[in-house]
């Protein structure tokens, strides 16, 4: 009687790439990989026939020349002597303060509106239902030119509050609303031992002081309730803590506000916020705040009604139930949408090219694009940039997951 | 110790009372649904006073609204300082809105021919049955605008669909609907969705009606070719359609090269489109084909293989991380530099590529979702049945998968129908390009800001609520199934 120690062995047939499922997926890899391969060796074979033939290269030369054209909104200096790149920063800062003031706002209204549609009340409920429908099924971009549209149809030109007979006046001569944008007082220090941005890095550092000392004051009341089972009354140590010391350094700086005031035919001074920055910011806030809206009230309505109750049988009272039971098991529904919302918003900033604003669309894809008629390198920036900001996102978000993550065992 | 034995027990119940004011009818709910408590009253009453505004506003807008000028002078003329609405610039403008400024006016019946036709295609992929009443309403709706076109009158048809498709909803809210039933949407119909992408082109491009004739010979050669080698494997089939469709198209090609006039409409360029039919071309064309390009995607990122998942991933997540804006400027500017010298694709096809590409990377997404949502037991019961990959997918998986995102597929779905505006940002004139561009920079029309942007407001939120109710209904359809 034989015994075999090894199946037989075969040899190698060919058709085994295609039939054996050992080997086909290896077929099916080398097949894709080479089709892969030969694409985009096509693509990048023609684009350097392409350029040869116009007379083109390549080059990020042009970042390091003159601009040559002028920024209206700004955060950091620039003239029109500045260099491309030094555009392209101001750009990518635009992006990033109107992203960040969006999600600020879009959060607030959003989480407000979300929880109003679980209101009691009827007509809240209805009011809300309808301006998330309204604002979820209208393209953003008709929202922004809806309101670039309120300010060159609606709001006064600065003319119009000229003169004796002014069609328009300012808010207690401090806010002035035209169809330039917005104006607002501007805080700045007197007298003071420090000027400037120091100034204010002072007033930073006495908040962050008032923080932490405040958040030592929490645990000492924690551990003496721990002790005790008494939680000693300490909001007023709190609200001292951060408004005195507060008070004492502005005091000490000599604090005093700038108004806009109309100087020929503009106002001059104060904080200036122009037009396109506040449509394209409003604008997005309120599309976004409308899924926002919907995220809020899905993650409320995914705790149990349960949870309440045996929160409540327990003996905790309405905001305890809410900060200790419901939100943080809700926030782990919430935030992760949100932070897609975010992500969303900030991509939809790139609409800012429609008004006028220069974000980094604006300038590094739109004028420095059309100037220098480098194409592909600006493009190629402009997508670096978005997807930069896409995957740090993400990858924020990726950490929260795992820290927020259900501990099975 | 003893009781007393006289008692009195009442043998009859008394007559039920009614309950107090507070708590019945109207005052009861209006107890408890807007005036409960001193926070909500209050709220309550700035709402009616935010209404109030918000109607008072708008009412002399509406009401006093001139219908019939043909310029902004002439309409504040007639209003002599009046509140109201210049409504007339969408009347004088409305083939403008609808069809762009170029598209020639003697052809207009031809995309709306195609829109009809769209709404006849698409009814058997949404609906297994539809009420009695509606079917009959959309006859009567589609008899009314077909005769409009015969009598060259394309720009009456949207009204008379929004007009009927209100008149359908007033009946069905009043109950009309219920003693008309409901009946099944025949499985015949499919063969016009299936003709549809053909006749749709040819309708609103024009050409030969060979063109798209060769492209559906191919089409069918390809399946033919496919349900042969089938059986050897789905690879084989698959290479084999190819194989069959392209040669059909080379060869196809001679013919409409040489009879460029069978039966032919008047051509008409891309670059002619616009108003509100660039945005429905331009949803319906890329929602379709990301669909099949998405499960692909989703299917290669779910893959074992690792090269082909990470093809996948690295398109998917790049496509996601960029504003769809750059990638019309790709396709505005770059494009042309990676395609061979010479070629010149037209501007709407090379925005169709890229926003294809930009919405099935989030349609792979969400069918990602419905595949990972499926227990593993689906596949392993496949495997066990000794299906090949492509018969599990086929079979057991995707059926169940493409249910469970189908919610989703419709946001994207919605959500790229609204990106479809952006096409204004690379100078292409969708609606939202016809308003900023020809019609607010045209003298007769400079400042009409409220009524262009309210038509377009209104139409965009018709389409894209309709979708969304859509998709909750059918979300509670297949609810149903499970329960």
């Amino acid at each position: 009687m034989a015994t075999y120690s090894d199946p037989p062995a075969e040899s190698f047939k060919l058709s085994q790439l295609i039939n054996d499922t050992r080997y086909r997926s290896y077929t099916f890899q080398v097949i894709a990989l080479i089709g892969i391969l030969l694409l985009v060796g096509y693509l990048i074979s023609n684009l350097i026939n392409n350029l040869q033939a116009a007379g083109l290269n390549i080059s990020y030369q042009f970042l390091g020349e003159p601009a040559g054209y002028d920024i209206n909104q700004r955060l950091i200096e620039y003239d029109s002597q500045s260099t491309h790149f030094t555009a392209a920063i101001v750009g990518v800062l635009n992006t990033l303060l109107v992203a960040v003031l969006g999600c600020a706002m879009a959060t607030v209204i959003g989480v407000v509106v979300g929880v109003l549609r679980l209101s009691r009340n009827w007509l809240i409920r209805t009011l809300m239902s309808v301006y998330v429908e309204i604002f979820r099924n209208v393209p953003v971009l008709i929202w922004i030119l809806i309101i670039m549209a309120v300010f060159t149809a609606v709001l006064p030109q600065p003319r119009d509050f000229r003169g004796a007979n002014a069609t328009a006046s300012m808010v207690g001569d401090m806010f002035a609303f035209t169809g330039r944008g917005f104006y607002a007082p501007m805080p700045y220090f007197e007298t003071g031992f420090a000027q400037g941005a120091v100034g204010w890095a002072v007033v930073l550092v006495v908040l962050l002081g008032s923080w932490l000392a405040a958040r030592a004051v929490g645990r000492w009341a924690a551990r003496n309730q721990e002790a005790t089972g008494l939680r000693p009354t300490t909001w007023h140590i709190t609200a001292g803590l951060w408004l005195v010391p507060l008070a004492v350094v502005l005091y000490v700086q000599g604090l005093a506000w700038e108004y806009p005031a109309l100087k020929g035919f503009n106002f001059q001074g104060g904080i200036f916020a122009r037009a396109s920055l506040i449509a394209l910011w409003f604008a997005l806030s309120i599309y976004t705040a409308a899924f926002i809206a919907e995220n809020v009230r899905a993650g409320i309505l995914a705790i149990s009604k349960g949870q309440t109750e045996a929160a409540a049988s327990l003996g905790l009272r309405p905001n305890r139930i809410m900060n200790l039971v419901i939100l943080p098991q809700a926030l782990r529904v919430i935030i992760p949408p949100l932070i897609s919302q975010y992500l969303n918003l900030t991509k939809n900033s790139s609409l800012a090219i429609a008004v006028g604003y220069m974000d980094i669309t604006g300038t590094l894809g739109g004028i420095t694009l059309n100037q220098t008629g480098r194409a592909i390198e600006c493009v190629l920036l402009l997508m670096l940039f978005y997807l930069t900001i896409s995957l740090a996102i993400s990858a924020v978000m990726n950490v929260y997951n795992n820290a927020v993550k259900l501990k099975e065992r | 110790m003893s009781k007393s034995d006289l008692s009195f027990v009442r043998t009859e119940m008394l007559p039920e009372q009614a309950p107090p004011v507070t708590e019945q009818g109207v005052v009861k709910w209006l107890r408890e649904n807007l005036f409960a408590g001193p926070i909500n009253t209050v709220m309550t009453l700035i709402s009616l006073v935010v209404i109030y505004k918000i109607l008072v506003g708008i009412t002399p807008w509406l009401a006093n609204g001139v219908w019939t000028t043909s310029s902004l002078a002439e309409c504040r003329e007639v209003l002599q300082g009046q509140t109201g609405g210049c409504f007339s610039v969408l009347t004088e403008r409305w083939n403008q809105l609808l069809f762009g400024f170029k598209y020639p006016v003697e052809e207009y019946w031809r995309p709306t021919l195609a829109f009809v036709l769209l709404m006849v295609a698409i009814t058997p992929v949404l609906f297994q049955e539809l009420p009695r009443l509606f079917v009959a309403a959309a006859a009567v709706i589609a008899t009314v605008v077909l005769v409009e076109l015969l009598a060259g009158a394309a720009g009456l048809a949207v009204p008379t669909v929004v007009v009927g498709g209100l008149g359908y909803w007033v009946l069905a809210r009043f109950g009309a609907a219920q003693g008309w039933g409901s009946m099944a949407v025949s499985r015949k119909l499919l063969l016009v969705t299936g003709l549809f992408p053909f006749v749709g082109y040819w309708l609103i491009w024009g050409g030969t009606v060979l063109a798209p004739l060769v492209a559906l010979v191919g089409v069918l050669a390809g399946y033919m070719a496919f349900r042969r080698f089938e059986a050897a494997s789905f690879a084989m089939g698959f290479l084999a359609a190819l194989v069959a469709a392209l040669v059909v198209w080379y060869l196809g090609g001679f013919v409409t090269a040489a009879a460029q006039d069978a039966l032919a409409l008047p051509e008409v360029p891309s670059r002619d489109m616009g108003g509100f039919m660039l945005n429905m071309m331009l949803g319906t064309v890329c929602v379709s084909l990301s669909l099949p390009i998405g499960i692909v995607l989703a299917l290669g990122r779910q893959s074992d293989m690792p090269i082909i998942k990470w093809i996948c991933v690295v398109f998917i997540e790049f496509i996601r991380g960029v504003p769809l804006i750059t990638l019309l400027f790709v396709a505005n500017v770059v494009l042309a530099y990676f395609l061979p010298p010479g070629t010149n694709f037209d501007l709407i096809l090379r925005v169709i590529i890229m926003i294809t590409m930009f919405s099935s990377a989030y349609i792979a997404e969400v069918i990602r979702g419905g595949l990972a949502a499926l227990p593993a037991g689906q596949y392993e019961a496949a495997d066990s049945l000794g299906l090949d990959y492509a018969q599990s997918m086929r079979l057991i998986i995707l059926p169940q998968a493409l249910k469970i995102s189908i919610p989703g597929i419709v946001n994207v779905a919605v959500g790229l129908f609204k990106d479809t505006t952006l096409v204004s940002v690379i100078s292409m004139f969708d609606l939202v390009g016809m308003i900023r561009g020809p019609i607010l920079a045209s003298t007769e029309w400079n400042g009409v800001y409220w009524e262009l942007w309210g038509f377009a407001v209104v139409l965009f939120f018709v389409v894209c609520y309709g979708i969304s109710q859509y998709s909750q209904w059918l979300e509670r359809q297949l609810q149903r199934d499970h329960r």
